[in-house]
């Protein structure tokens, strides 16, 4: 155990071995641009072993996919952010989930007329694993939320609403405000709602429910049926989630 | 510590590798000693103590007392309830998680109906229920086996993975407070490496300049594909609709959204007949630089004045648009004053803008 230096000759040499681990800082970085391709090509050989025996199952096996996918958020890297990344070309994720969301776009579009803009998640599936025929294999649920995700940034006002126990995905542009997502909610079960029926549950003034109601309306959202007794509210986008529920 | 029991290696048939982890040592209590197995059904409480500055990471397991008759252990008996194990290695975090996992879903309470000894060959021949009960869980065992193979594999891809990314990092810190004096060479190396790694970084981010060589690239190829199809459609398309249109085209080796967005981001840049727009709506668009905005917004207002009025799904069929790029159009000609709205529950409706004309 020595003493430390003390005295003026302390700080100047204090000063100089800081220029001097500054220069070598410089020296570093440099250096490390080129240690990192190397490392880059490593990297490449070990993740062509990987694809030569795991390429098939990640296509196959969804609960490898969240895995997968899962692991590369927790170290901060996106397998899905350019086809021309090693994951995509090296590993094939990319295809997928691009053609997933090509898949999900065209759904969406052909049953925008009916339903407003507005999905159900489970019937995205459905329709999509039916548009994929024969080859489809195991789609999940994670598998669309995340090529939705990735769908976004091309400006379609695609965004995923949760919905009690599950999820609807709107593909049209417009905002959906906490209070039509909460009616949206209670007519989950049975795909439509009524003016008193919001009351009961909900306990808002009869403003505050017509004024969410109108607006989805307007948007198209919803259907409204007077045959009964009590004007019906029913949410196209719910119909097929209603029917599986009461089977 | 009296739990343990010497076992063999090679994994019992209902027992799965769920993590292994090297450079383990486990402490008896608060001594050092070595040991082996003990039954997860006897853990009753686990904790975390984090590595601090000479010690390593460890964790501490609590235990009940031991059934009797359990197999001979290292101890025969020992004064304490608890173990320690000691990461040495690192990989604390990750043994824990798995660990409090596999402890939530007590699979050893699960009934297993006793193995077949004799493997796959004695259990196709039985007959009846039994020998198909017996080559189902057969299969299923196999497959454990091989996924918990390829979980293995992908935890040992993402270490290296995470070996790259920390590296990126320093290297873009020192690009950030400039310390290093990386030349413009390198920089377009490291840019190209992290998207070849899929690692975003907001430092590098900005610069979309001349280094960018596959996204140029990508333009003008984007450019020249898509002129005659813009042509056919009116001169304008949504983003989505393009996406689509040149995955389909291409069917192999897609595009991601981002490439689209980057490549087409470079239009101006680059000085394409092609550009891209985004409306206030948020809605992007590709349209032909020779797409007028005046002429359109003339052209709906005619269209206005013919009909009297018009929603956008009335608009949409009269010209064969899609419903959001002839909403778009009515917002824009709204916007330059030659348009009003309607707007009630029956949805929305634009009028001629009488206010100014008459």
């Amino acid at each position: 155990m020595h003493r430390r230096g003390a005295g003026i000759a302390a700080i100047k040499n204090k000063n100089l071995a800081q220029a001097r681990y500054k220069d070598k800082g410089t020296e570093i970085a440099e250096g490390q641009v080129a240690q990192m391709a190397k490392q880059m090509e490593t990297f490449k050989v070990h993740l062509e072993n990987f694809a030569s025996q795991h390429k098939e199952e990640i296509r196959k096996n969804s609960e490898f996919r969240v895995q997968f996918q899962e692991m590369c958020a927790s170290i901060g890297v996106d397998p899905l952010a350019s086809s021309k990344g090693f994951w995509a070309e090296m590993l094939g994720v990319g295809d997928f989930y691009y053609e997933l969301g090509v898949q999900i776009v065209e759904v969406c579009l052909a049953t925008s007329h009916r339903n407003g803009g507005l999905i159900g998640i489970e019937e995205l599936r459905d329709r999509v694993v039916k548009s994929r025929g024969k080859k489809s294999q195991d789609i999940s649920i994670d598998d669309l939320l995340r090529a939705i995700k990735k769908l976004k940034v091309l400006g379609n006002g695609f965004s995923v609403i949760t919905c009690g126990r599950s999820y609807m995905v709107q593909s049209v542009p417009g905002e959906l405000s906490m209070d039509h997502t909460s009616v949206i909610q209670q007519a989950q079960n049975t795909a439509y709602v009524t003016v008193s029926q919001i009351k009961k549950t909900l306990n808002w003034e009869t403003e505050r429910i017509h004024r969410a109601l109108d607006y989805l309306v307007k948007e198209a959202l919803v259907w409204t049926d007077d045959q009964s007794s009590e004007t019906q509210y029913w949410f196209p986008s719910l119909f097929a989630g209603a029917m599986n529920a009461s089977s | 510590m009296d739990r343990f029991e010497w076992v063999d290696f090679s994994l019992q048939p209902e027992e799965s590798n769920v993590i292994s982890q090297t450079g383990v040592a486990l402490y008896d209590g608060p001594a050092k000693s070595r040991v082996l197995a003990v039954p997860l059904s006897l853990v009753v409480l686990t904790e975390e103590q984090p590595s601090g500055f000479a010690k390593s990471a460890k964790i501490a397991v609590h235990f009940q007392k031991a059934n009797s008759g359990k197999a001979p252990g290292p101890v025969a008996s020992s004064q304490h309830d608890y173990i320690r194990l000691s990461f040495r290695n690192s990989g604390e975090v990750e043994f824990y998680r798995f660990f409090m996992e596999q402890l939530r879903e007590r699979r050893w309470e699960k009934i297993v109906p006793p193995a077949d000894p004799v493997s796959g060959v004695g259990a196709r021949n039985r007959p009846g229920i039994m020998g198909i009960e017996r080559s189902i869980q057969h299969k299923q065992r196999n497959m454990d086996m091989n996924i918990s193979q390829s979980f293995k594999d992908l935890r040992m891809l993402m270490e290296k993975a995470k070996e790259m990314v920390q590296l990126s990092k320093t290297i873009s810190t020192k690009i950030r407070e400039k310390q290093g004096d990386i030349t413009e060479d390198e920089t377009v190396k490291f840019k190209s490496y992290l998207l070849s790694m899929g690692i975003a970084d907001p430092v590098t981010r900005e610069t979309h300049g001349s280094g960018d060589k596959y996204f140029t690239e990508l333009a003008r190829q984007l450019a020249a594909v898509l002129e005659k199809p813009l042509q056919e459609c009116g001169g304008i398309m949504t983003l989505s609709d393009v996406y689509c249109r040149v995955n389909r085209a291409r069917g192999m080796e897609l595009l991601s959204p981002e490439d689209l967005l980057n490549a087409c981001e470079m239009f101006e840049f680059l000085k394409l007949p092609v550009r891209l727009k985004t409306f206030d709506s948020g809605v992007m668009v590709l349209q032909l630089l020779s797409h007028s905005e005046e002429e359109v917004v003339k052209q709906t207002q005619i269209l206005l004045e013919d009909k009297e009025s018009l929603t956008a799904e009335e608009l949409a069929q009269q010209l064969g648009l899609s419903v959001i790029l002839a909403k778009e159009r009515l917002l824009l000609t709204e916007k330059m004053s030659k348009a009003c709205r309607d707007e009630t529950v029956e949805g929305l409706r634009f009028y001629p803008n009488y206010f100014v004309t008459k």
